[in-house]
């Protein structure tokens, strides 16, 4: 089954130090750039726009075409942001990316910078994650040190510095407006739309927002051709990308593999679900992706499959739960960071979350009253389509598809604790003893 | 003078497009949104953050509809919030009235904002007039399906002395926040902490400081924000209200006053989209409990072996009359600033027809030489339509402010201004001293100008047809200013006005209340305007005698040369010299005053008749612009006292010259039909005399000791007696300081927060130095009559030499 991974993006991984840019460089690195710079930028975006490369941050938006809503005639600045505030539940792409091979990245936006024409480019990474900053600055550091960045790039006469920012632990700076009030030194709340970033985002100037592992396919795309890229992939959802497995897997990681693949295919990859065990459900790409079951195993896992069957392929962050799970504490304690991340800007998520956890408590303690379920589903559609921006829509997506998988378990809330029908230490990976007092 | 409305003009077409909501089509202007475009056709939207004068946020989701057309054959697939939703042509709009997805996101949206609100309706000041309220009812579901728990929070918490929070009301709409940040530039309050705990925070070092802090509570659509004067005063279904015109400044706003038991409760601003728009200072607003203490007049006062005793109406009326026909001509008339338009007339015709004198001054204030000539060819007589308006300043490219701080000395043209920066791109050009936070706030550039030198900075001022200069009354000071106002404005093509700063002075103007001028403009000196006025007065003619000016008036009843004064609402603190103003009023044979509380005045009188207050009146102040804005009686009881225009009726019958008006009704018909007199505006546009100015001299700093120039100007909050007794707004009062130049500073050797001793000629105080950089060199600001330090005790006026000493402190 090896032949189904495509190692592009994590091929150097594996190598002795492969975040340093002696490493980076001994694979093949910063080969891209000179290529690029070579090129004129149109040609750069048409590249990109011809490989059919979609956006890796969850919607999926073509990249290349996103460069090309940058208007040329505006006078002010063109930035480019990099989005690598990964904070989705499940989703653990970007940060293993950029603490293996900051490079990448750093070569991506340079590509990426000339083909938009702009000079200052920003890395906005979660503030938690102090590692991979460390090691994103020191990359930055190094790259200026050997000419990658700074004035006149390999004699190109192109100049571009890279700015590392860290965000101070805020899911919805994840939301590029929010990231871009954020990266301005404001609270990170979403912005009213229009106008769009491309026109006036970072100080009101045009911006592209791309996340990491977009910006990152950049550099192979240069080095290999589009027709290359295209022949992975699906028809519309062309590709590598990186999908992450976690939960009741034996082996859980970073899968590179073409778009297209099923659950089915990486589970054999993963080694399966833990021994004596079968699969529940699962999260497609994080937990604002509706969740799928045992029966979704053999759907595509591309934008397209998923969008097909109710879900979406959001992160790639496969979340994969067995058996001995309940589905109610699962969504509980989505809905608790839902809850705890909303940024208190619009009332239905702000107060609809805070309402959601308290009923999902009931459903957990079993003492839900007959009703609550439609209650629950009628919350959810007093949320859903009616927020600001999109993070109350992903709270919803994994209440309502949950009591669409599994109803009676939501039912059964109305009697019984849920500890009680799934004791929760069975679906630990190690051993735990059962504090049941803890809910009491 | 008349009422007339502007003509507005020739108006560029409004691109329109057409959209259909529920089924009607409606034109609109391009660029409305939705909820605006359902407004002009009658359907009411329910929704909580939007304001049409705030940009719109899109926070509460309250205002969702439904999309079937976007105009372009495909629909919406959410439902959207109107408030941020720009009207397209052929667009189809569904709210909750015709869909069934709209109306339930709305009554969703409304049991959202429900669950986390308390249940205290019985005892919050909104309940009665809160949109929460009355859109749960008309657009909410009965029963709350909420069993959880709810959000709680201490309560409350002052943002500032006068505005108190209760966060556990607050729905997060952020217009608070959006109205301190965008309309008045005061972004001292913010939206902190995220999620369920979003809250309206204060920087923990810095209250709320904002001279249109109440505008907040009164745009809150809940009870979150209330303030310490207003806080369970009483429920809005007790109240009554009456639209009034605000006494304390010229900007002419609409207020609300609300009133119960014959006593005001509150005023709010009212809607006037033309002047005030929605909103009003917080001076206008809190300060009208100035007579609420135990020195309010209601019983007529004489003097009697020395001291004050009530007596009758027509014991005091006697008096005054003995007093007053014994002085004959030889009677000054001081009216202050306070007065309505018909009272101001009414003095006017009492000094000329009954007293037989031109010598009447509504200044108490410093005057200036050639601001008599100003005021008579430059704004007595005009009217609105040939007159620089607010929507004129919103229009304008560039406006100049000379010796004007319109923060603290007309915040609403502030506010309109600010509005023009932030909106339309206006440059502001300030010649002031230094860059005030007003002035910053404006994004003004600053020439900045040692006082007395403002004419010179004018006329170096590049200036085009059409942009607006506004001389503020300081300007007087400074000499050969308003005369450099003037020719500049006539040789450009600018648009001069002239912004007085009480709400009386215009009004004053137009009334003839200066010695030069009559009503309607017509000029003393013009022998064909005195015999128009004479015949209409039905008298067989005026005084034409040069009357006397306000100060020289106080000189000349000191020293015998007038008999008798007759004073309404004056200070002598006001005057440039208050020593000189109270020796006037001591040495002054007779002195008739007519005032509603105790003052210096009244403990100098002979005789004092108690008057109306504001809100026991109705009449017409005149804003800068010349409108005419209505005062309307708020409290109608039985023992309210008689106008000042009553009062000088009765003493003009009982002087055996009836004055032929006793109303205000009567004194602004008689003034209309006198209309204004056409030659005053067309004949004597020469430009005025021109004063030499007193050369700058640089700072001379010895031993700690510097002369130096004296700016000032009053603040918006300060020792006026119209703030009496608000303790609340008293403490939102910005801090007396001393300016002083970074040079200065360190030539004297102080810095921030040292005392400085500023003295004149007939005292001296000492105060806080502030450093403030780019300040004119060689100058000092004070504020004009911050409470314990009125510049009128040291006998100094802007423009005038003091002495800066170091220490000093008392």
């Amino acid at each position: 089954m090896t032949d189904t991974l495509t190692p592009v993006l994590s091929a150097n991984w594996g190598t002795e130090k492969s975040w340093t840019l002696e490493a980076y460089r001994k694979a093949g690195g910063y080969e891209a750039v000179a290529t690029a710079l070579k090129m004129t930028p149109s040609e750069v975006t048409d590249l990109v726009k011809d490989s059919g490369l979609r956006g890796r941050g969850g919607a999926g938006f073509p990249t290349g075409m996103k460069w090309s809503f940058v208007p040329k005639d505006n006078p002010n600045p063109k930035y480019l942001v990099v989005n690598a505030d990964e904070s989705e539940p499940g989703t653990c792409k970007d940060m293993p990316l950029l603490l293996a091979s900051p490079h990448t990245l750093v070569e991506g936006m340079i590509i990426a910078s000339y083909a938009i024409d702009c000079h200052t480019a920003f890395v906005y990474i979660r503030g938690e994650v102090l590692h991979v900053i460390r090691r994103m600055q020191q990359a930055v550091a190094e790259a200026y040190d050997k000419g990658y960045l700074g004035k006149d790039i390999l004699g190109s006469g192109y100049d571009l510095d890279i700015i590392v920012h860290a965000g101070a632990g805020a899911y919805i700076c994840g939301e590029e407006t929010a990231l871009l009030d954020s990266l301005e030194g404001r609270r990170g709340q979403p912005r009213l739309r229009p106008p769009f970033p491309a026109v006036a985002g970072l100080y009101a100037s045009p911006t592209v927002i791309n996340n990491v592992e977009s910006i990152s396919s950049v550099p192979s795309i240069v080095k290999n051709g589009s027709a290359w890229f295209g022949s992975m992939g699906t028809e519309k959802s062309k590709g590598m990308t990186l999908y992450s497995l976690s939960g009741h897997v034996k082996r859980p990681g970073q899968f590179e593999a073409p778009l297209g693949i099923t659950l089915r295919q990486l589970l054999e990859l993963s080694g399966g679900i833990r021994d004596g065990h079968e699969l529940k459900f699962w999260t497609p790409g994080g937990s604002s992706t509706p969740i799928l079951t045992a029966e979704h195993l053999d759907v595509p896992l591309d934008y397209e499959g998923m969008g097909g069957v109710g879900s979406m392929l959001g992160t790639k962050a496969l979340q994969v739960f067995d058996e001995t799970t309940s589905v109610v504490r699962t969504t509980l304690r989505w809905v608790e960071f839902y809850k705890h991340e909303s940024c208190g800007k619009c009332t239905p998520c702000r107060e609809g979350n805070w309402w959601l956890v308290q009923l999902l408590k009931s459903f957990e303690a079993g003492t839900a009253q007959d009703g609550d379920v439609e209650k629950l589903l009628d919350i959810c559609d007093n949320m859903g389509g009616k927020s600001f921006c999109a993070l109350a829509d992903g709270a919803v997506a994994c209440v309502t598809s949950a009591v669409r998988h599994f109803r009676s378990e939501f039912e059964a809330g109305r009697a019984t604790p849920a500890w009680e029908l799934f004791p929760y230490g069975r679906s630990a990976l190690f051993e735990v003893q059962e504090k049941v007092e803890v809910h009491a | 003078m008349s009422v007339v409305t502007k003509p507005t003009g020739p108006v560029a077409p409004v691109e329109t497009i057409t959209v259909t909501i529920d089924g009607t089509e409606v034109q609109v202007p391009k660029g409305t949104l939705a909820i605006r475009a359902a407004e002009m056709i009658g359907i009411a939207i329910p929704r909580f953050c939007d304001h049409p004068l705030l940009d719109p946020v899109g926070a509460c989701r309250q205002c969702m509809v439904e999309v079937p057309d976007m105009g372009n054959g495909r629909g919406m697939p959410k439902p959207q919030a109107s408030c941020t939703l720009e009207c397209a042509p052929g667009m189809q709009i569904r709210t909750q009235l015709t869909s069934p997805v709209a109306a339930k996101a709305q009554t969703g949206m409304l049991e959202f904002l429900l669950i986390n609100h308390p249940l205290d309706c019985p005892i919050c000041d909104k309940g009665g007039e809160c949109p929460l309220q009355n859109q749960a009812l008309s657009n909410g579901r009965g029963e709350s399906r909420y069993e959880g728990v709810k959000r709680t929070f201490p309560k409350p918490v002052p943002i500032s002395a006068q505005i108190l929070l209760d966060r556990e009301r607050c729905v997060l709409c952020a217009r608070c926040t959006r109205f301190s940040e965008q309309i008045s530039g005061d972004p001292f309050i913010a939206l902190v902490e995220r999620g369920a705990l979003q809250q309206v925070g204060r920087y923990a070092d810095h209250p709320y400081d904002s001279y249109f802090s109440g505008n907040v509570v009164q745009i809150c659509p809940v009870g979150a924000l209330t303030s310490a004067s207003y806080r369970f005063q009483s429920r809005p279904f007790d109240l009554v209200s009456t639209d009034v015109t605000c006494e304390h400044c010229a900007s002419g706003c609409r207020l609300r006053t609300d009133q119960r038991h014959f006593q005001v409760k509150r005023r709010l601003a009212g809607e006037f989209a033309e002047v005030n728009e929605e909103w009003n200072c917080d001076k206008g607003r809190f300060a009208f409990v100035s007579a609420r203490g135990d020195d309010r007049l209601t019983r007529p006062l004489i003097r009697e072996d020395g001291a004050l005793r009530v007596a009758s109406w027509p014991e005091a009326i006697d008096a005054a009359v003995a007093g007053l026909a014994a002085a004959g001509s030889s009677v000054g008339v001081l009216t202050g600033g306070r007065l309505t338009l018909e009272d101001a007339y009414g003095y006017s015709k009492f000094a000329r027809v009954v007293l037989g004198t031109n010598s009447i001054d509504f200044r108490s204030r410093p005057g200036g030489v050639d601001e008599a000539q100003f005021l008579a060819t430059r704004v007595a007589g005009r009217t609105l339509a040939d007159a620089v308006t607010y929507a004129d300043l919103e229009a304008a490219s560039h406006v100049v402010l000379v010796g004007f701080e319109p923060e603290e000395e007309s915040p609403l043209v502030f506010l309109r201004l600010r509005k023009a920066v932030r909106k339309k791109g206006l440059k502001v050009t300030a010649i002031a001293p230094f860059a005030s936070n007003g002035n910053a706030k404006l994004n003004a550039t600053v020439v900045a100008t040692v006082p007395g030198e403002e004419a010179a900075a004018l006329r170096a001022l590049d200036l085009a047809a059409g942009d607006v200069l506004l001389v503020g009354e300081r300007a007087a000071l400074a000499p050969g200013a308003l005369a450099a106002a003037a020719e500049v404005a006539d040789a450009t093509g600018a648009r001069l006005a002239w912004v007085p700063r009480r709400a009386g002075d215009r009004g004053a103007v137009e009334a003839g209340c200066l010695p030069g001028l009559l009503p309607g403009g017509r000029p003393l000196a013009d022998s064909a305007a005195r015999v128009d006025l004479a015949a209409a007065w039905e008298v067989e003619g005026l005084p034409t005698g040069d009357g006397l000016e306000a100060a020289a008036m106080l000189a000349a009843a000191a020293s015998g040369e007038l008999k008798a004064l007759v004073v309404a609402g004056v200070e002598p603190a006001d005057f440039a010299d208050a020593a000189a103003a109270r020796a006037g009023l001591e040495e002054a044979g007779f002195v008739v005053s007519l005032e509603n509380r105790l003052s210096e005045v009244t403990e100098r009188a002979d005789v004092v008749f108690p008057v109306a207050l504001i809100e026991e009146h109705a009449g017409t102040f005149l804003n800068w612009e010349h409108r005419p804005g209505r005062v309307n009686t708020v409290i109608r009881q039985p023992n309210t006292p008689m106008t000042d225009l009553r009062v000088l009726a009765a003493l003009a019958d009982a002087l055996g010259t009836p004055l032929g008006v006793r109303t205000a009704q009567q004194a602004l018909t008689e003034l209309t039909e006198l209309g204004t007199w056409p030659a005053a505006t067309a004949a004597q546009k020469k430009p005025a005399r021109k004063a030499a100015a007193k050369p700058a001299k640089p700072a001379r700093v010895t031993d700690g000791e510097a002369t130096v120039r004296l700016a000032t100007w009053r603040q918006l909050i300060d020792g006026g007696r119209g703030q009496d007794n608000e303790e609340a707004l008293a403490a939102t009062a910005k801090p007396s300081l001393a300016r002083v130049s970074p040079a200065l500073a360190t030539a004297l050797g102080v810095v921030d927060g040292d005392q400085v001793a500023v003295s004149g000629g007939s005292g001296w105080y000492s105060l806080p130095v502030a450093v403030t950089p780019g300040m004119a060199e060689g100058t000092v600001w004070v504020p004009q009559n911050s409470p314990g330090t009125p510049l009128g005790e040291l006998g100094v006026v802007f423009g005038d030499e003091v002495t800066l000493s170091v220490g000093g402190a008392e």
